[in-house]
Formats: C-alpha cells, structure tokens, sequence
C-alpha cells in the first residue's frame, strides 16, 4: 500500500491554533469577548498561589471545554506538540532549585521539596494556560480572531500602531498556509524524484536537506505576495482608513453575559486569593 | 462613447545599474492607438513579450505611461487624484487566481473590493449576492477557495471585480494556468458578463479559441499594434498570423487549406464548425451543377 511520503509530515504536525467547526455557544460568542476572557484567564493563573485557585480554574476550564462541543481528546492532542518545552521547564525547577527541605545534593544538583512543588504548579499553569488559549482558536474562525483583534486593538492607533495593517498581515498569512505548504511539498516531491533524500539520516543531516527546499519556496512566496499587493492595490485596498465592513462585529446579549460571567470568575478569584487561604 | 483611448501610448522598462546610471532600455509598448466601445468584448493577442500585459497593467494605472497617454472613460491615468475612481472603473483580474484571492471564505473575498470603496454593509451583502450570482457561483459562497479548482477560482476573483460595479473588466490572461474545463467556465462567465451585463470585457491572451467570439480583436507583436479588426477579418490573414507565431482555430486553418487547394470559393475566414459544415454544403451543391453540365 502506498503510503504518502514526503511533505504530508509537516501537514500533519500543525494541529494547535486550527478551527474546529461546530454549533456551540463559545462558537458564537464575539471573538472580542472570547480574547478578552482568554487573556484574563491566563493572568489569573498567574495570580494564584494557593490551591484553592487552581482547582477553581480547572473546573472552569472543563466547564467551557464542555460547553464548546469540541470534543476532548481533540483539545488534549494539541498538548503534544508542547510537551517538550513542559518537561524542559519541569526538569529545570526540579534539579536546579533553592529551598530549605533539600532531599539531595549533589555538585550543581539540588532537589528541594520546595523546588517540585513548584515545578508540579508550573506544569498545570502551562497545561491550563495552553488548553485555555487553544480553546479560543478551536471555537474561532482566524478571521473573526483577525476582526477582533483589529477591533479590540483599536485605541492603539492613536499610539500610531498601524493596528489594521498587523490584522491584515495576520489574515493573508493565515490563507497562504495551506498554499506554501502544497508548494513545499510539490519541490519536495519533484526533488525526491531527482533522488534528493529527506527520510533517512539523523536530525543535522535532514535540517541541512531541507535548505534546497527552503529557498525556492522563499522565492515563490516574494512572487506571490508581489502580485497579491498588486491584485491588492486593483482593487483599491488602501489601508484602513475608510473602510467599509462586510461582516462588522456586533454586540449581542450573549456577548455581555459572557463578559459578566469573566468579571465574576475575576472576582471570585480576588475573594479567594484575599480572604480565603 | 469610448471606455478606453490611447494616444502615441509607450512605455519602457528601465533597468539600472547600481550606481543609478540607465544600463538598457526596454520599449515594451511602442506607440499604441486603440479605443474601446462601452459594450464591447475586445481580445487583445500577441505572443510572450509582446506587451500585452504592460498594456493591460496600464489600464488599471498599476503602470503609468512612459509617453503619450491612457484615458479611461474620459479619466487620465496619469492624474494621481482620479487612480481609486480609475480602478473602479476598469477593474482587473490576473492569471494566477491563489494571487489574487485575500479572503479564507469565498463570500468574503468577493466583498473585498466594495469594503475598500467604503460601500455600507447591506449595499455589500447585496452586490456579493449578485456578484456570485452572476460568475455561477453561489453555492460556493461559504467554501474556502483552497478546495476550489483553478476555474472556479477564477470567477472567484472575477466576482471580486464585479462587486465594484466596474464598467469594465481587464482580464491579463486570465486562463493560462487552468485547464480546457476551467477555460471554458471562465469564458462563458465573460460572455455571460458582456451580454447580460453588458460591462466591456478586455481580455488579453494567446489562445486563439477564445477570441473568436469578441466583437474585435487587436493583434501586438513587439510592442506595437500589427492588426486589428472583427476576428472574421483576422482569421482571414492566416499568412500573416503565422508569419507571427500565432495559431489560428484549427477549423479556420482547415477551411484556409481546404480553399488554398481549391476546393472551397469564398472570401470570409471560417471561424466554427457550423460554418465549415454549411460552406461544404454550398460547396457540394455548386459542384455537383457543374457536373451535370
């Protein structure tokens, strides 16, 4: 059986920040509000120091996964492509750690109680903070997020951020994903069948393979995007300033009950933080 | 009322040294005259590196004449003030359709153009609506245009124009890259456009069969304009067209040796099948009374 070989691999390694189609109330939320509680819930964990906090969030969190009918095993898959970068910051609090119940030394080596407690914290921050931000791309069309955030970002402008320029930037790029990844795979099979290799061998000598293949994919995407700002500018694009929306975001009801249930997770989390211990 | 009127139009591509001084000098467009009817469906042929698309980005004022000058619909494209007015007004589609689509969902793409004009939100729903509507494409209208074929992208991106409500629309090949399938969607959509709508069609290319159904055709070689005329007075000169590396229709070419050996007597270029058959017919008729005498 014919397996497909070559450029399907780095397709199939994207699963974090896609969309996934589905009817659900986070689904039609305003992007505005879901950024906004997004961005709440991910400096609240870093509010909290007792465990009270954490177990809060988690439940929130699994209710809003509920709520969002994706599906969980979908959301946990997302995890694996950080699951690196979670041990390298758990490994380091581990062994390299100050703190008064030291359990062993050895030279550089020290592991504190103390130490894997917060290495244990460290890990559900990250483990929260990830499915949390995944679960607003999950339920977010990347141009809603664009709109959102160009709308949210607006008082900005004043600061002369070119704020629509930047979400503008984020939509195109987010179209020509798939576009320069069936490119690269197209070089990558044609290359194969010039007898280029990018299977075998350890990881230095693959990375060095893919240079040929890095740059006439570097050349094709300057052609594009030379002719996308010309296809751009015919049909008079010219900047932000006086443009028209065909989908304006609208506050609904729903939108303020989202907001008000943000405030009041804030503020059951200062209650506890405070008076709770 | 002309849409489209050049006067002694040239345009040359500088290229330069690095230290600023003019190392050649390439006349792309050499003292083009044209004019365009509203209405009309032009065909504008010519081989690579004829100029062809040098006119055709001028037309949208993405290039400004070197000399002489471009009027669209009595605007010229020389005057910075009128370029937004002028690209409404002659709208472009290109050859590559990924290039030229912005949007991740169809409808949006199409509501592009409108958004930039400043149109209010409904006036944009509805000129989408119609857009696709006209191009054969509603049913699309939620897709991403990854999954769309090359053809359907295409009207696509002639949809995008539409919406502006141009009076006329610029094609720079606008079907080198797709095949026979897709050709043949995108030029019904053009004639589609032409007659129902009745927007000025500009479509520059280099394959023959798409040009026999304009009402005129101007034929560039080297930057200058060689012939121009109705494609049946075109296809008439099938020495001259090969003399400059353009095909004719292969009907048109059969009829032209079929007469060249004897057998057909008539003075018009034979442009499809129909009138092949038909002309054979007459043909056959005429022969067989000079038998019979």
């Amino acid at each position: 059986m014919g397996k497909e070989r070559g450029g399907d691999i780095i397709i199939r390694d994207i699963t974090i920040g896609q969309y996934y189609p589905a009817k659900s109330v986070l689904h039609s939320l305003d992007p505005r509000v879901k950024l906004a509680g997004t961005f709440l819930y991910i400096i609240s964990l870093f509010i909290f120091e007792s465990l009270s906090g954490y177990v809060l969030a988690g439940l929130i969190l699994l209710l809003t996964i509920k709520a969002s009918h994706v599906p969980f095993s979908y959301i946990v898959k997302g995890l694996k492509s950080v699951v690196f970068v979670m041990m390298f910051a758990v490994f380091f609090n581990v062994f390299f750690s100050h703190g008064q119940h030291q359990l062993v030394k050895y030279g550089v080596i020290s592991i504190t109680v103390e130490g894997i407690e917060l290495a244990c914290f460290m890990a559900i921050r990250l483990v929260y903070l990830i499915l949390g931000s995944s679960l607003m791309t999950f339920t977010t069309t990347p141009n809603q997020l664009t709109d959102g955030l160009e709308k949210a970002l607006a008082p900005l402008n004043r600061l002369k951020i070119p704020v629509h320029e930047i979400a503008m930037m984020m939509s195109i790029a987010l179209r020509f994903i798939p576009i320069l990844l069936e490119e690269a795979d197209k070089i990558m099979k044609a290359q194969s069948a010039r007898g280029a290799d990018f299977e075998t061998g350890n990881l230095m000598t693959r990375a060095k393979r893919l240079v040929p293949l890095l740059v006439p994919l570097f050349i094709s995407a300057f052609r594009r995007a030379n002719d996308l700002a010309m296809a751009m500018e015919a049909r008079c694009y010219r900047g932000g300033e006086g443009r028209t929306k065909m989908k304006p975001l609208k506050y609904k009801r729903l939108d303020y009950v989202g907001y008000s249930l943000v405030a009041s997770y804030l503020g059951i989390v200062f209650v506890i933080e405070n008076y709770i211990i | 009322m002309d849409i489209v009127k050049t006067k002694e139009l040239v345009y040359e591509y500088i290229r330069k040294r690095e230290d600023g001084s003019i190392e050649a000098v390439k006349r792309a467009v050499d003292d083009v005259n044209i004019t365009v009817k509203k209405g009309d469906f032009v065909a504008i042929l010519g081989h690579n590196g004829s100029g062809k698309s040098t006119l055709a980005k001028q037309l949208n004022a993405i290039l400004v004449p070197t000399e002489g000058t471009i009027w669209i619909d009595g605007k010229d494209t020389k005057d910075e003030s009128l370029i937004w007015d002028i690209r409404q007004t002659a709208g472009m589609v290109f050859q590559n359709p990924d290039n030229q689509i912005i949007a991740n969902v169809v409808e949006e793409d199409v509501g592009f153009g409108p958004e930039n004009l400043g149109i209010p939100t409904e006036e944009i729903w509805k000129r989408v609506d119609e857009s696709l509507k006209a191009v054969g494409m509603t049913e699309y209208r939620y897709h991403s245009p990854n999954r769309l074929s090359g053809g359907q992208k295409q009207r696509i991106a002639i949809a995008g124009i539409l919406a502006m409500k141009p009076s006329c629309i610029v094609l720079d090949e606008p079907t080198a890259m797709l095949d026979p399938n897709g050709r043949k969607e995108v030029l019904q959509a053009l004639l589609d456009l032409n007659r129902k709508e009745k927007i000025t069609i500009i479509l520059i290319t280099h394959y023959m069969e798409e040009v026999i159904h304009a009402d005129s055709v101007i034929i560039m070689d080297k930057g200058k304009v060689v012939m121009e005329g109705t494609p049946g007075q075109i296809f008439q000169q099938v020495e001259k067209l090969q003399e400059l590396r353009l095909s004719v229709p292969q009907v048109t070419e059969l009829a032209y040796r079929l007469e060249k050996g004897g057998l057909l007597i008539n003075n018009k270029a034979i442009l499809s099948v129909d009138e092949l058959i038909e002309e054979l017919i007459k043909w056959k008729k005429t022969s067989q009374c000079v038998n019979r005498k």
